[in-house]
């Protein structure tokens, strides 16, 4: 009973924060503006632009968590393999920019990378080539890559925190070169903390709006942006919930591949 | 209970007469003139700002938050009165905006607000090429410039639909209020050729960016101009040959504001020449306001042709008007069409 109690305040939230919203999506999805049913918000999907921008937004955010992770690993290992008062000193300068605003250390990037910029002034000093990708799709990912690089690196890094020394230690005494270790033990054994930093930069990277019109100058067109016109300039409520619940589909299908490869579940919490 | 005590008192105490919910653009008020209006009139202002009119209009619609005072322009303010989502004003309580604002600007607003029933206008202006000389050699007449390869990655357009396709349909010589699709395909497609050159899409951001010399041309409201050159004197503003946009912003009181008294009093009070002044000299955008206008010292800025342009020596001038909801898609349609266009 008292445990029951207990949890009310978080029924309540899931509730009215979660639960209801994704309902009154999945009701705008799939109705028009007169209430009737409707497939063709759903199906709007197939239009050339729509279908583009989805694309694209796969394209940019599986770059941006490629990029992350080809990061994000071998840093995790560095600070594993380093002693508690150095990796949690390092681990606060990870975490340290996401005390800022979101918005404010992307608007920052735009300023850094624009043609008379910070980083182009230094670079014309130095009588160096100047940097020309603000405005272009490398400028989005990016920012993808800077903003979301810490919910990579946090995942790998308890992983291989958790792994057993013994088990490395006994790989080595049977004969494994470093290499080997690696691949054979170190990395299948970190395999829950990459899946989860993958969810945790995918699903940000493919939904975002701010980051593609702020450091894309609006030239490209991601569904997340179609998604929030939808919702705040043309005030199409219904299309955009339909397009929502096209993206919902992907969200959740990396959910399941997430969930067949991260069987014991570790990864999923931090 | 507490914390309505901790909330409800300090505000009370100072604000005697209640509050006014004010919606208005961003950076489009002197902020001393609302801290002003609260002292005088003991009446609390919550402040909000929006950047497009396309932005504003759902939160208004959606009737959620309940602003008494927004600011739209000329072609939202009729779309509001045709979707009966605005109060009638009544005037007497706006002895200010009766006496100070220029007659002409109140028969201007007719094409939007027949009667005078709904608004009173606050600013108003023009869209134009906002240029660097030292970027850009020929003299600027037209907006066929901004179709020049030889600016190419120097040009920032309007992140805004209808600004956006105004440039593409006056430069074709077609009404910017045009509704017919083949006109509008033919300045969609011409917005598509253009994108290759185009720096890119921003709204407030051209300000800053010409300042910055980031780029060559701007498409910009006139109000930003002498701002601009304040800070950048290489700077210099052109009312293309084609003809442009002429806009009033104006106040305008929702159909279910809550303080209704209290916004026309607001209203009046920004209508007074002494703050209306102040506005124009924060903002810098042009000031319907004849008690205002000539209390400006600086007698350049008085006559300045940018400030206050006589609109009589420009050609195809026109005011936005709302084209219905069809329209509406055919164009947030189209203008999707060029977003989503990439040359590779």
């Amino acid at each position: 009973m008292n445990k029951k109690m207990l949890s009310l305040p978080y029924l309540f939230w899931c509730a009215a924060f979660i639960i209801i919203p994704l309902c009154m999506v999945v009701y705008y999805g799939l109705t028009d503006k007169t209430g009737a049913f409707t497939l063709a918000n759903i199906a709007a999907i197939a239009t050339a632009e729509h279908s583009k921008a989805l694309w694209f937004s796969l394209l940019l955010s599986l770059a941006g968590t490629i990029i992350c992770l080809l990061l994000a690993y071998p840093l995790a290992m560095i600070l594993s393999g380093m002693k508690v008062s150095q990796h949690s000193f390092i681990v606060l300068i990870f975490i340290l920019p996401m005390w800022m605003n979101f918005l404010l250390r992307t608007m920052a990037w735009e300023t850094l990378l624009e043609k008379n910029g910070i980083i182009n002034t230094v670079l014309r000093f130095l009588h160096l080539p100047s940097l020309n990708i603000i405005n272009t799709p490398s400028a989005i990912i990016l920012g993808m890559v800077y903003n979301f690089l810490p919910f990579m690196v946090l995942p790998i890094y308890n992983a291989l925190t958790k792994i057993d020394p013994n088990v490395v230690n006994a790989a080595k005494d049977l004969g494994a070169g470093s290499i080997q270790t690696f691949l054979r033990i170190i990395f299948p054994l970190s395999l829950p903390g990459v899946i989860s930093g993958i969810t945790m930069v995918f699903v940000p990277a493919l939904t975002t709006f701010v980051i593609s019109t702020l450091l894309g100058g609006s030239k490209i067109l991601l569904i997340g942006n179609v998604i929030e016109q939808e919702f705040t300039q043309t005030g199409n409520w219904h299309l955009g919930s339909g397009l929502s619940i096209v993206l919902m589909i992907f969200i959740l299908l990396n959910m399941v591949l997430s969930a067949i490869f991260d069987k014991e579940g570790e990864g999923a919490t931090l | 209970m507490t914390a309505c005590l901790f909330a409800g008192c300090g505000s009370s105490d100072k604000y005697p007469n209640g509050k006014v919910y004010v919606y208005n653009w961003g950076e489009y008020i002197d902020e001393e003139t609302i801290k002003l209006f609260e002292k005088e009139t003991g009446i609390e202002v919550i402040y909000d700002e929006f950047d497009t009119n396309e932005t504003m209009y759902p939160k208004i619609e959606a009737g959620a938050s309940n602003y008494d005072v927004v600011c739209p322009s000329d072609y939202m303010i009729q779309k509001m009165v045709d979707n009966d989502l605005l109060a009638e004003l009544n005037w007497d309580n706006l002895p200010n905006a009766r006496s100070n604002i220029g007659a002409e600007y109140y028969e201007q607003s007719l094409a939007f607000d027949p009667d005078n029933r709904y608004s009173v206008p606050y600013c108003w202006g023009t869209v134009g090429i906002l240029y660097n000389t030292t970027m850009v050699d020929e003299p600027v007449t037209s907006w066929s410039i901004l179709w020049d390869e030889k600016y190419k990655d120097n040009i920032l357009m309007q992140d805004s639909v209808r600004d956006l396709f105004m440039v593409a349909l006056k430069e074709l010589g077609y009404s910017m209020n045009s509704t017919n699709e083949a006109e509008l395909q033919e300045a969609k497609n011409l917005l598509i050729t253009q994108k290759p050159l185009v720096q890119a899409y921003v709204i407030d951001q051209v300000r800053d960016k010409m300042i910055g010399d980031e780029a060559a041309l701007g498409v910009i409201y006139s109000g930003e101009a002498i701002y601009t050159q304040r800070e950048n004197p290489n700077l210099a503003y052109v009312i293309p040959e084609e003809g442009t946009n002429v806009w009033i912003d104006s106040w305008v009181i929702p159909k279910n504001a809550e303080n209704k008294e209290n916004a026309e009093k607001f209203i009046d009070f920004m209508c007074r020449g002494d703050i209306a002044l102040m506005n124009f000299e924060f903002i810098t955008y042009s000031t319907p306001n004849t008690a205002a206008r000539d209390l400006i010292e600086d007698e350049d800025i008085r006559n300045s042709e940018i400030a206050f342009p006589d609109l009589s020596q420009y050609n195809n001038l026109e005011t936005f008007s709302y084209l219905g909801e069809e329209a509406d898609r055919l164009y947030n349609d189209l203008w999707k069409e060029i977003k989503s266009y990439t040359s590779y």
